[in-house]
């Protein structure tokens, strides 16, 4: 059972910070105190008061509320992302692996030549012809991050796939299916798990990044990477509005790091854990 | 030099432009992409019809994908990089200043950033699960989460606005003289070397700890060698390739930090250039620019194998 | 089993003696281990060991893993190796406590008073440097010769140690040469700074069977004519037999019995020992072969990928019903290839495997599941034979599903029945593979393989991961089980004295052939064929002076080095 005493503090941290992001980002509309394109001043960068906790932004708005709603555009598209990459790599990955032939070189080539690019290169290349909405930026940051996830899996499995237990029930006369969901797959997910939360943060810093850039979501809206790009000018004046997005996503970061660190120590010291 | 090496390094470089080949095709591919067509996006919805025909005959739209493509691969070969649609200036003499003033930068930034991230590597071994090697790890692991412009805001907010020691808008001209131009691109150059510190360092660490773990530094301590000594004959000579493998790994991983920090620093450079048209949506810039920083990335790559061949005992000396 | 006892004659703690090089005196030695998730603990490797050894006498060290013989061999260089700490003691090394020397006077020692020769020599040595500058570099280093001297001594030490080339070897790289001669250069390398001691570290367990009797016979003249003492660490009582002069037997970090080397082979005084002597004799009388074989393999040859070196060539055995074949052979010899042959892993390019009168299907994927079923296979490392995700129930209930239809009750009845012929009992049910000792985790495949009520189990190196009270116990269990359930077995090995307790009939493989073939009586007499007397004559058996007879009675070279 897991006890709270057990869970050293880092990792508590870790958890109790994602809970706080995760939180704001469902309940964004209740607890905001204002709307997200609300105008609550004449005069842009209030600094931070008991009215506005964080100040105003760039255009009169409430920080606080944007923050909030910052935190549920970021973890809406970071984990669409994540889940498309990861899903995506993860078929491949194993089918590659435990069919071979073909179909394995051909996929493994692919994602050589897309890997043989830096992803945010690649990412601006297609940006520059792709319609700016949503659905993009989740489909190319899902598409283009799968073959990390692609590698991992299909390294795995082929480490898995030479076991000698494998070969055992190969040799008993077990069907893929078996060998695949309960041979593989049960000795697969603890890698694979940790990857989960690497593979997230990646995604939250991709998506800020393209943001930033001015590529990633577009105004009104604004994902925390947005947010920073909007606030950036009041930097040189000293106001360090822009500061507090991008803190917030250094804080998602490290807490997911934290949590997904614990995960793994945990599960590799599992019953016959292997890493 | 042994004919193993060479025929090794040969089909390493021979292999390296077969990929950048295959990686124009992909590049050229990915501005094909668009369902409708480049001069849609570019014209907008409320595009007339004689318009849009001008600009895909004045783009050569009209042609089969596969000639337009060997039609600009021909040009690179030869120097000519097209002309940008939203200035209509040459593309190759707008790069040449932005492409000098990436890699002075760039290299500034490797300049500090390699020698420490060795040394840091090397005191992180030396005090192996002691504190120091607690707290850069842990720094380290903090700072891989922390957005390029994060850390480069931080250095503006503390360094340019609030003690006024570096400008916080690096602005490069021809001629400047070299104090200056470091000055300017002292922050930058700061916030990259940030960028890679880290991930550089623990590789680092890992490739010098495997070597320390083998069983020959073992019997070098076992011959009763100082531990200067073991890591000097022993060590060393094992962990230099390694160690150029994870330089060249980061190098490489430089060259894309480059693009966010010359937009924070608004910086005259690739980068910065090639955000610039992404939103103009300006495709054959973006085509050039992105085959560059991916012929850049490759050659990186391919020189840290290079020097994995190149330091192999096995390959040197032959059966 | 703490009880010290001194050997007799020997001078008692506290009482230095002329002779006595190394001395050592209540050695603790503590280690803390880092279990992942949680807190780090403190583990006692060597309880209150004392020995002491005198000026160019060998001590053999000898245990099964985990007894503490490398910790202990290395605390006399006063190493420790990965986080390993000597917490209480004294090892008096002429005539000083080096523990109280600190690491300026470790350095001074090491490689000048004691050197270390390591169980691989191939990860030992330096792959970036020339051999002959690593031999010389720590007699250099401590000034005991020049350059010159030190490679003409070198020279001399490889020409003593039979290394081909002796002149020119020493220019060649690690990677250039043979594991069985860089063990010997490593001799000579710790022979070249003239140490008063070696710490010898089981020097001849990676190496085949063939080439460790050269190894060993090189050793033992280098040791006898430099006068040099040595600690002599293996697991290997017939090996340690032939070079030491007296023998300690270590248990779990404690001492169980020391004595003079034919006093330990021949009267051992404790249990422990007595067993470790006795483990190789298990009486198994040899059956005639039936009228039949259920399993024949014709001639046939087979080859990994497109490759056009031939891993089996023409190979044809017989396997009787309830009987042993045993198959032996080095590395290479391609032993374990042929089970890969039989069960359809590696379809053979020519020759048929007959199965009860019938043709079976070259591949694996072609053959029906009655086929499979009638051949059953255990690895020789049993960790990674056994899913470390599922329970010892679930891996020897799956068989008794996927060829029975057995479900619930019933098969939970039958895993129980089978849990108590292992010998294990119906409470290891629920345990994962990683709960299991080493030989635990063995009776559990041989579980599984019963399971499927087989023909013809192949077991391919079974008991070789195992410390040998443990491979005794799997033995005797496959012999018991054989009668009961009349299974035949197809048992690859590379351990003669294994072959002898187990087998009926046995086949000699060598470079891919079977060189000799009949039942074990008819095999094992002479005359023999080259390459099995070779073999048979390299097996270290437990007697002093059979190394020397060996090396002579010899007609073929050996074949790796």
């Amino acid at each position: 059972m897991l006890v709270i005493k057990r869970i050293p503090i880092p990792a508590l941290i870790g958890i109790v910070l994602t809970m706080l992001f995760v939180l704001a980002a469902i309940f964004a509309p209740w607890i905001a105190p204002h709307g997200n394109a609300e105008i609550v001043s004449d005069v842009p960068w209030e600094p931070m008061s008991a009215a506005h906790w964080l100040g105003t932004d760039n255009l009169g708005r409430d920080l606080l509320s944007r923050m909030i709603y910052g935190a549920r555009i970021t973890l809406f598209i970071a984990v669409l992302a994540t889940a498309l990459s990861f899903s995506l790599g993860a078929i491949l990955g194993f089918s590659a692996a435990v069919f071979g032939g073909w179909f394995d070189t051909l996929l493994s080539r692919l994602v050589d030549l897309l890997m043989s690019i830096p992803t945010l290169i690649m990412a601006l290349v297609v940006l520059s012809v792709l319609p700016s909405n949503l659905v993009t930026l989740i489909l190319v940051m899902g598409v283009l991050d799968s073959t990390r996830v692609y590698r991992l899996s299909r390294a795995v499995a082929v480490d898995i796939n030479v076991m000698d237990y494998v070969e055992a029930a190969k040799l008993r006369g077990e069907g893929s299916g078996w060998i695949i969901f309960r041979e593989i797959l049960p000795n697969a997910l603890s890698p694979l798990v940790s990857e989960l939360g690497l593979r997230f943060i990646y995604a939250v810093l991709f998506l800020s990044t393209l943001s930033f850039l001015g590529l990633g979501v577009q105004p009104p809206d604004a994902d925390w990477g947005g947010m920073v790009k909007e606030n950036k000018d009041g930097i040189v004046f000293g106001i360090g509005a822009a500061l507090i997005p991008a803190a917030a996503i250094a804080a998602l970061a490290i807490s997911v790091n934290l949590v997904a660190d614990w995960v793994l120590n945990r599960t590799t010291s599992l019953k016959g854990g292997r890493g | 030099m042994s004919s193993p090496i060479v025929k090794l390094v040969a089909q390493r470089i021979a292999l390296g432009i077969i990929l950048l080949l295959a990686v124009s095709v992909l590049i050229f591919a990915g501005t094909q992409i668009l369902p409708g067509d480049v001069a849609q996006a570019i014209l907008g919805q409320s595009a007339t019809p004689e318009s849009l025909a001008n600009l895909r005959e004045q783009l050569g739209l009209n042609d089969p994908a596969y000639i337009r493509y060997f039609r600009w691969l021909g040009g690179i070969l030869t120097g000519d990089l097209g002309t940008a649609m939203s200035s209509g200036q040459d593309i190759a003499t707008s790069i040449k200043g932005r492409l000098w003033n990436t890699l002075f930068l760039a290299f500034w930034a490797a300049v500090v950033a390699v020698p420490l991230a060795i040394i840091l590597g090397l005191i992180a071994v030396r005090y192996r699960n002691g504190w120091v090697d607690k707290l850069i790890s842990g720094l380290a692991l903090a700072s891989t989460s922390f957005p390029e412009f994060f850390v480069g805001y931080v250095l503006v907010f503390f360094f340019a606005v609030q003690h006024q020691w570096f400008p916080a808008i690096s602005t490069v001209y021809d001629g400047m003289p070299f104090g200056e131009r470091i000055q300017a691109i002292a922050l930058p150059a700061a916030a990259l070397t940030l960028v890679v510190l880290a991930h550089m360092m623990r590789m680092t660490r890992a490739a010098i700890l495997n070597v320390m773990q083998s069983a020959y530094v073992e019997t070098a301590e076992l011959k009763g060698l100082s531990a200067f000594a073991v890591i000097r004959r022993h060590a060393f000579p094992n962990a230099i390739a390694p160690i150029i493998n994870v330089v060249m790994l980061n190098l490489a991983y430089l060259i894309v930090g480059v693009v966010v920090v010359e937009v924070i620093f608004v910086y005259p450079g690739m980068g910065q250039y090639l955000v610039d048209h992404v939103t103009k949506r300006d495709v054959p810039v973006v085509q050039a620019v992105g085959l560059i920083f991916a012929a850049v990335y490759i050659s990186l790559n391919i020189i840290a194998d290079i020097a994995a061949i190149v330091a192999n005992p096995r390959l040197r000396h032959p059966k | 089993m703490a009880d010290k006892q001194p050997k007799p004659g020997q001078p008692k703690p506290g009482q230095p003696k002329s002779g006595v090089l190394l001395d050592i005196r209540n050695l603790r030695i503590e280690a803390t281990v880092y279990p992942p998730g949680e807190a780090p603990k403190n583990i006692v490797l060597v309880h209150d060991v004392s020995l002491t050894l005198e000026k160019g006498k060998v001590l053999g060290l000898i245990g099964e893993s985990g007894a503490g013989k490398s910790t202990i061999g290395l605390s006399s260089m006063g190493y420790g190796r990965g986080g390993v700490r000597i917490t209480g003691g004294e090892v008096i090394l002429n005539g000083r406590d080096i523990l109280k020397g600190g690491n300026e006077g470790f350095r001074k020692l090491r490689g000048r008073e004691v050197c270390y020769v390591a169980q691989s020599a191939a990860a030992a040595f330096n792959p970036a440097h020339r051999l002959m500058d690593q031999v010389v570099e720590a007699a250099l280093l401590h000034g005991t010769a020049t350059r010159a001297e030190a490679e003409k001594r070198a020279v001399a030490l490889f020409k003593k140690l039979s290394l081909p080339n002796p002149e020119n070897i020493g220019e060649r790289f690690p990677h250039q040469v043979s594991g069985g001669q860089l063990q010997r250069v490593m001799t000579a390398m710790a022979l070249c700074s003239e140490p008063d001691l070696i710490v010898f570290d089981e020097p001849t367990t990676a190496l085949d069977v063939t080439t460790q009797i050269d190894v060993l016979a090189a050793i033992k003249d280098a040791i006898r004519d430099t006068h040099v003492a040595a600690l002599y660490i293996t697991h290997d009582l017939a090996v340690v037999a032939q070079v030491s002069d007296e023998i300690m037997v270590l248990r779990h970090g404690r001492l169980v019995e020391w004595g003079g080397t034919r006093q330990i082979i021949k009267e051992p005084r404790q249990e422990y020992t007595n067993a470790l002597v006795s483990v190789h004799e298990i009486e198994h009388q040899e059956q005639k072969p039936g009228t039949s074989p259920f399993l024949s393999v014709k001639n046939i040859t087979a080859a990994y990928g497109r490759s056009h070196i031939k891993v089996l060539k023409n190979v044809s055995v017989d396997i009787f019903p309830g009987q042993t074949l045993a198959v032996v052979g080095e590395s290479g010899s391609g032993k374990s290839t042929l089970a890969r042959a039989i069960t359809g892993l590696l379809p053979p390019e020519q020759g048929t495997v007959t199965f009860d009168g019938r043709p079976l299907a070259n591949r694996l994927a072609d053959r029906p599941k009655e086929d499979l079923r009638q051949l059953q296979m255990i690895y020789q490392m049993a960790d990674v034979a056994m899913n470390p995700r599922q329970t010892v129930g679930t891996i020897i209930g799956r068989p008794l599903e996927f060829y029975f239809g057995m479900r619930g009750r019933e098969r939970d009845k039958r895993v129980a029945e089978l849990l108590d012929k292992i010998e294990m009992g119906k409470g290891y049910v629920d345990r994962y593979p990683a709960e299991l000792s080493g030989g635990q985790k063995q009776r559990v495949c041989i579980a599984r393989s019963l399971a499927a009520k087989p023909k013809l189990i192949i077991c391919d190196e079974v008991t070789s991961a195992l410390d040998p009270l443990v491979a005794h116990g799997i033995l005797e269990l496959l012999l018991g089980l054989q009668k009961e359930e009349n299974v035949a077995y197809l048992f690859i090995t590379h351990d003669l004295a294994t072959v002898k307790s187990i087998a009926d009939s046995i086949a000699v493989m060598y470079r891919g052939e079977v060189v000799r073939y009949g039942a074990k009586s008819t095999v094992l007499t002479p005359p023999f064929d080259a390459y099995t007397d070779l073999l048979l004559s390299s097996v270290p058996e437990m007697e002093i002076g059979w190394l020397e007879k060996a090396i002579k009675g010899r007609r073929m070279a050996s074949a790796g080095n």
